[in-house]
């Protein structure tokens, strides 16, 4: 049996992993639903969010279909050697997609609450719309930003549902420690398996108090 | 010279305005909501007219008929909005230095001589007063280049006996580094102290030109 400690570490590294992941685009997409008008607005913001509302059980699927060996994104990286399904990848991919709602809803609200006015002096001063989005844009959003990052990670952390069918439960290879409590659970060793609820316990609350100081540092 | 003819419709205000400029310093005056800061606005590049066409020295900026409208950040205009909007994360001096562009940008000592901030340089924007704050984005409107300034109620935001002391800096602006000015105001004893031409607006529309 796999220590507690080391699923936990496992368990964070995937979920950093996956805040890793989910930045760039979650950055990008809440700037632009935040700042910009484009044909397509409201599908890309609903989409975005449904991984907040759906079975997390169905994003899963979707994933499994989407990445296995039969399909679309699975087969095309086959070729390339790299394979995804039923690996910590898997793990990684699953807590990014169930994170990414929390961080566009949040790093959006911050940029959104950026005003204008810099954004446009900015550009009378020669700044490209690139150097605006780096050097006034993101610096004065970064609160949010963060605050969203420290969310998503949260999420992920706990993700349960699209893990297990994307990536099953294989000790030492994907199992997290929401996937380790159910087969304990279901495996009838509850002491382990509340072991591990402490643990789980111990770090969510520590994303979460982080991420509310944040937010209540930024309303200051 | 500056060239402008625009028309463009928000809602239920228009505007429809056309002017030439040779003066130095200009002034677009009127009354609140005439639409003198859309005007200035458009020939900044932040807001596009639904038609016509804006032209600085012979450089067309805009253009419906020619399809031509030049992104803000390449038109070479130095803006200084009505609340001026130093960036808040930045120190004065780099905010002075935000845009400067090399071969283009005055010396900042000169900039920051002429307008006497030499003292404010490593404060941050938050502990300014207003008229420091007034010179300070004046200041980084001028480091960035501009071959023309837009200046948007530049003396609403200090108080009566400050805005004597604000007036030396821009006929400063004006006079050392010889540059064209058109600013908004809707105070006539401003507008005289420093403007060559006058440029009457209300409701969307130019009253009159006159020269002063």
């Amino acid at each position: 049996m796999m220590g507690a400690w080391q699923i936990a570490w496992f368990t964070v590294a995937c979920a950093a992993g996956a805040t890793i992941l989910m930045l760039p685009a979650g950055v990008l997409i809440a700037w632009l639903l935040a700042r910009r008008n484009f044909p397509g607005r409201s599908i890309v913001e609903t989409l975005v969010s449904l991984p907040l509302v759906m079975p997390p059980v169905a994003t899963g699927l979707l994933l499994l279909v989407l990445l296995s060996r039969r399909g679309a994104l699975g087969g095309m990286l086959e070729r390339l050697g790299i394979e995804i399904v039923f690996t910590w990848k898997a793990v990684v991919i699953a807590m990014a997609i169930m994170g990414l709602p929390l961080l566009v809803r949040t790093a959006r609200a911050g940029f959104e609450q950026v005003n204008s006015r810099y954004e446009r002096v900015a550009a009378t001063l020669g700044a490209p719309p690139s150097r605006i989005f780096f050097t006034i844009s993101l610096p004065l959003a970064w609160p949010s930003v963060l605050a969203g990052a420290v969310l998503g990670f949260a999420r992920a952390l706990g993700e349960f549902g699209a893990t297990i069918i994307v990536a099953g439960s294989i000790p030492g290879e994907t199992r997290t420690l929401a996937v380790a409590i159910y087969s304990y659970t279901e495996t009838g060793q509850d002491a382990q398996a509340i072991r591990l609820v402490l643990v789980s316990v111990v770090i969510a609350f520590v994303a979460l108090w982080s991420a509310n100081r944040l937010v209540e540092r930024r309303a200051a | 010279m500056i060239a402008i003819d625009i028309q463009l419709k928000q809602g239920a205000f228009s505007l429809a305005a056309a002017f030439n400029l040779d003066a130095r310093v200009a002034a677009l005056f009127g009354p609140s909501g005439a639409g003198k800061t859309t005007i200035l606005d458009a020939i900044a590049g932040l807001r596009t007219p639904d038609r016509g066409s804006i032209a600085i020295d012979g450089r067309l900026l805009f253009s419906s008929d020619a399809r031509v409208n030049v992104p803000p950040h390449q038109r070479h205009v130095g803006y200084v909005p009505q609340d001026v909007a130093l960036f808040p994360h930045m120190d004065v001096r780099r905010n002075l230095l935000y845009g400067r562009h090399p071969g283009i940008s005055p010396d900042l000592e000169r900039v920051v001589g002429m307008l006497e901030i030499g003292k404010l340089v490593d404060r941050r924007v938050t502990d300014l007063s207003g008229g420091e704050r007034q010179r300070v984005a004046l200041g980084r409107a001028l480091m960035s280049g501009p071959s023309l300034l837009l200046l948007d109620e530049p003396l609403a935001a200090v108080d009566v006996p400050l805005r004597k002391r604000i007036l030396p800096y821009l006929g400063r602006v004006r006079d050392d580094l010889r540059l064209p000015i058109v600013y908004v105001s809707h105070d006539r004893e401003e507008v005289e102290a420093l403007a060559e031409v006058v440029v009457r607006i209300e409701e969307g529309k130019v009253a009159g030109v006159d020269r002063a």
